[in-house]
């Protein structure tokens, strides 16, 4: 393509609407106020509409198709709210009826077009990958050549372009304009403008750097955006879970084997119900409120040289009382308190009675782990029970079998078989009972000894979930410079002042990208202490001329 | 040190109303002359010399319940809303020397008054803080987001200034069914408002007796009298009265009811304004805000947006992350709170993109504002009171 060479010797782009170094019109416009957008810069997007790239890339230039990806993104999202997630219903539901059997014919149909798990489904992930892809070619398309203009405007510029800016004035035969210039220039410093002079005339310039903020913002989404796409790699995320009972230790997974965690205590503290304080909301609760969930915990590694499985060699590495809103942290993993539970049964103390009253058996007591049950048990006066089987959370399953549905004890249930020192275990069946909470019965006929279950114990138990998410680093970098950016392009204003002599004649022009407000204060600063008038807001004038001033502005100038 | 701070609170509502009075005289009557002859009203002066005092009181009963309770007060409705409040005021503080804008201020106070108000009619009792909620990011995430949102909601209160000021109130549009929408339902929540100080001065209680929807026998309380009623309802207290309806019990009737009252007599009140102006009520407002130069009451909206959505963004979303990471194991997990929040800074991330281009400019733009705000009024009472998730703490 040709590039375009203006009347002031500054070779531009092909495309470029107001020359890079004068500002001289290179296309014709029929509006009065020149477009300021960009610069009027030749943008890629702009010029090349050729080829499949092109046409891609124009695409996705578009502020327009931005915005779209913006909107589309935000009405899915909401959808995803109208009932809960997958992962917020009740735990144990299935989903399958779950929606319909809540929520009806809608819920049904919720659940049919895959809405219970909206965020993670294959259309959001390609429109918030439309939006990144967006976030790349809109920034690319502009500020190159943006930045190239910026760095080559020159202070003299074409007279027709300061004609055509929103705010300008002209004043024949100007009195003291050579004092009034050399003074103006003080006052804007004083203002923190920074000042470039040539041939007599001013450019005073001030923020421009906040025009890079939206780049720089755009910057940090990307980076935030390819950090959470991270977390689908293997080794970036771990998430799992870990029960604990009390005075036990437990392996965390993800570290292959290396740490372990021991729960000393678990315990659940609520707000006294008779502190004055709180009464009145207490009463309006309607129960009590915890105050606190912890778990004091002491952290292990296995020494150096120990074996994977055995937990002898363990180190302690600290202390620490795990709580919601702190947790346990080491080399980038961390343990949060998420779940508890109270009072699981650990053990069971059985003695022995017998219907025969002459027969002492006091010295029988035993105790069983429900948790890690021995076999056998075996007594100094010759008795023995076994354990013939153990089941911790006890059913009846659908073959009318017995069986367990899990290895935790919340219902457990151990058939023993006695033998008396008469007996021979290897020949002789001994008596058989299935023993329980509130349950036992003999299996095999009348028994003649009993199993007593004397004593319970439980412990609490504790739920932790091990989290290791090695994209945060690259999140937080993200966010970091998101909010550089945001703050670089809001809270400073890109704001420029032409002050020309020509010969005599006093021409003034001010361009802000936002913040007009600002502006013109500034210029009202410079008219109250010299002769330089205010420049007419010609935005203001052409639009009363349309329309009293009111309905539509039409604004080309922003930016 | 709970009854002073509640007392300063009722102080910086009634100083609200005083410089909207001042504001409302500022603007009304500009005929004041002083001795030389020269016009001279100070009102506009002394209206923001007012709204300073109420933001001095409004923070005096922030800083002393901070005291009383032991942690910043902003962990239920009460709380939140107030603050709410209370950071619009500010922002109206900080604003308002910027552009001297009096209309601002007369538009403002109201907005921040009903505001309080409507705080108020949520439990105000000291509440003991559940364990997620014990960090100190309860106090950065929930204060930054509030600031954010009180001064996004100048943008709301601009824009609604805007549109009064431009639109041809004489021609029915939709136009016109817009803004009167907005000031219907403002004058709904007012309703509200009202209703729920009469009948609580004057105790009013009705109970119930109802199946559930278990299907098990359970009680409700009524604050208004009730025309709703619930399941198989059965009045068991001495005030009362038979309901007209009665609805299924997967329905929160003892609200619906609420929600009931304050629709019809929103509409009564909007009605009997409407007889009183014999216009629409933007159309009867819109000869007083006749100077304002809508140029600069856009400009101010946007600036408040400008500057709000970066702070939003960093309470909202950016310190929200580091503590649910915290509190919660993950920095996001799609609750329903996170996922409006996002839409409302996607919302406002659309409205400052549209600001680039032609046209977006002005009226759009206000109404962008206004749905704004709404987004925001949104996920503050819908989705805390009715979609429930991790958030619902009032």
């Amino acid at each position: 393509m040709e590039k375009v060479k203006c009347e002031c010797g500054h070779v531009n782009p092909y495309g470029t609407y107001l020359c890079e170094s004068c500002g001289k019109p290179l296309i014709e416009e029929k509006s009065k106020l020149a477009n300021m957008r960009y610069e009027g810069v030749a943008r890629r997007s702009q010029t090349y509409t050729r080829t499949f790239v092109d046409k891609i890339w124009n695409f996705f230039s578009s502020v327009k198709v931005g915005i779209w990806i913006i909107v589309v993104l935000l009405l899915t999202s909401s959808l995803g709210t109208l009932f809960p997630q997958e992962m917020y219903i009740p735990p144990g539901e299935n989903a399958t009826i779950y929606y319909e059997q809540e929520y009806g014919t809608l819920g049904k149909l919720y659940y049919q077009l895959g809405f219970h798990n909206l965020y993670s489904s294959w259309w959001y992930m390609l429109i918030i990958a439309a939006l990144g892809i967006s976030l790349v070619i809109c920034s690319l398309d502009r500020v190159v050549p943006l930045h190239r203009a910026l760095k080559t405007q020159r202070v003299t510029r074409h007279e027709a372009f300061l004609k055509r800016q929103r705010l300008f004035s002209q004043t024949d035969n100007a009195e003291n304009i050579d004092e009034d210039m050399i003074k103006a220039e003080s006052l804007l410093k004083e203002k923190r403008y920074k000042i470039r002079k040539e041939n007599g005339n001013i450019l005073a310039e001030k923020g421009r750097f906040s025009r890079w903020g939206p780049y720089v913002n755009h910057i940090g989404l990307i980076i935030f955006l390819i950090g959470g796409m991270l977390r689908f790699f293997p080794e970036m995320y771990l998430d799992e879970h870990v029960w604990v009972r009390e005075g036990e230790q437990e392996v965390i997974g993800g570290t292959n084997g290396e740490y372990f965690l021991r729960n000393n205590e678990f315990m659940i503290e609520l707000y006294d119900e008779e502190d004055e304080k709180y009464q009145p909301a207490l009463e309006r609760a309607g129960g009590p409120v915890v105050k606190t969930y912890q778990t004091s915990a002491t952290l292990l590694r296995r020494e150096a040289g120990g074996t994977i499985g055995s937990e002898t060699e363990l180190a302690e590495v600290k202390d620490h009382d795990i709580r919601v809103n702190d947790p346990l942290t080491f080399e980038g993993f961390s343990l949060y308190q998420v779940d508890y539970k109270l009072n699981e049964l650990s053990s069971f103390t059985f003695t022995l009675e017998s219907e025969e009253e002459n027969t002492d058996l006091t010295d029988i007591q035993f105790e069983v782990d429900l948790n890690d049950p021995e076999d056998v048990y075996e007594f100094d006066n010759g008795y023995r029970i076994e354990i013939l089987e153990y089941f911790p959370n006890f059913v009846i399953d659908d073959n009318r079998e017995p069986t367990t549905i899990n290895r935790i004890p919340d219902n457990p249930r151990i058939i023993f078989e006695v033998f008396p020192p008469e007996a021979d275990p290897e020949e002789e069946q001994g008596e058989l009972s299935l023993v329980g909470i509130q349950v036992n019965e003999p299996l095999n006929g009348e028994n003649d000894y009993t199993i007593r279950m004397t004593d319970v114990d439980m412990v609490n138990v504790t739920g932790l979930t091990i989290r290791k998410d090695r994209t945060l680093p690259i999140i937080s970098v993200g966010g970091f410079i998101f909010m550089i950016g945001l703050v670089q392009g809001s809270y400073w204003h890109h704001r420029r002042i032409w002050i020309q002599n020509r010969n005599g004649r006093l021409v003034l022009a001010g361009h802000a990208n936002k913040n007009w407000h600002g502006l013109k204060k500034d210029f009202k600063y410079l008219s109250d202490q010299t002769t330089i008038p205010m420049p007419v807001d010609q935005s203001e004038e052409s639009s009363e001329e349309e329309n009293e001033g009111v309905n539509e502005s039409h604004d080309p100038t922003q930016r | 040190m709970i009854q002073l701070s509640a007392n300063m609170l009722y102080a910086a509502f009634f100083l609200y109303i005083l410089s909207a009075v001042l504001f409302a005289v500022s603007i009304t009557g500009s005929k004041f002359k002083n001795h030389k002859g020269e016009e001279n009203n100070k009102a506009g002066l002394f209206g923001y010399t007012t709204a300073i005092l109420a933001f001095a009181a409004s923070l005096t009963y922030f800083v002393t319940r901070w005291i009383a309770v032991g942690y910043a007060p902003v962990s239920n409705m009460f709380e939140y809303t107030a603050a709410l409040g209370i950071a619009l005021g500010l922002a109206f503080v900080i604003i308002h020397p910027i552009y001297r804008n009096n209309y601002l201020g007369l538009f403002t106070m109201p907005v921040v008054m009903l505001i309080i108000a409507y705080a108020s009619m949520f439990p105000r009792e000291v509440q003991p803080l559940i364990p997620a909620l014990q960090s100190h990011w309860l106090t950065i995430h929930v204060i930054t987001t509030v600031l954010g949102q009180g001064i996004l909601a100048i943008g709301f209160v601009a824009g609604l200034l805007y549109l009064i000021r431009v639109i041809d109130f004489k021609k029915t549009s939709k136009k016109v069914k817009g803004v009167e929408f907005i000031i219907y339902t403002l004058v709904a929540t007012a309703a509200y408002i009202g209703l729920s100080f009469g009948f609580g001065a004057a105790d009013y209680e009705a109970n119930f007796a109802y199946i559930n929807e278990q299907g098990n026998e359970a009680e409700v309380a009524y604050f208004l009298p009730p025309l709703i009623g619930p399941n198989e309802g059965e009045l068991i207290s001495e005030q009362g009265m038979s309901p007209l309806v009665e609805v299924p019990a997967f329905i929160r009737s003892n609200d619906l009811n609420t929600v009931v009252w304050s629709v019809l007599a929103g509409l009564l009140l909007y009605g009997l304004l409407r007889l009183v102006l014999r216009k629409p009520v933007g159309g009867a407002i819109q000869p007083f805000v006749k100077n304002v130069n809508p140029q600069t009451v856009d400009e101010m909206s946007y600036r408040a947006i400008a500057i709000g959505f970066p702070i939003f963004t960093l309470g909202g979303l950016i310190f929200a992350m580091i503590w649910a990471q915290i509190a919660w194991t993950r920095f996001w997990g799609w609750d329903p709170k996170e996922v409006w929040a996002l839409i409302t800074f996607l919302f406002y991330a659309a409205y400052l993109h549209l600001r680039l281009s032609r046209g977006w400019h002005g009226e759009k733009s206000a109404w962008l504002c206004v749905i704004g705000f709404a987004l925001i009024m949104f996920n503050l009472i819908f989705v805390n009171l009715v979609i429930a998730g991790l958030h619902s703490y009032a």
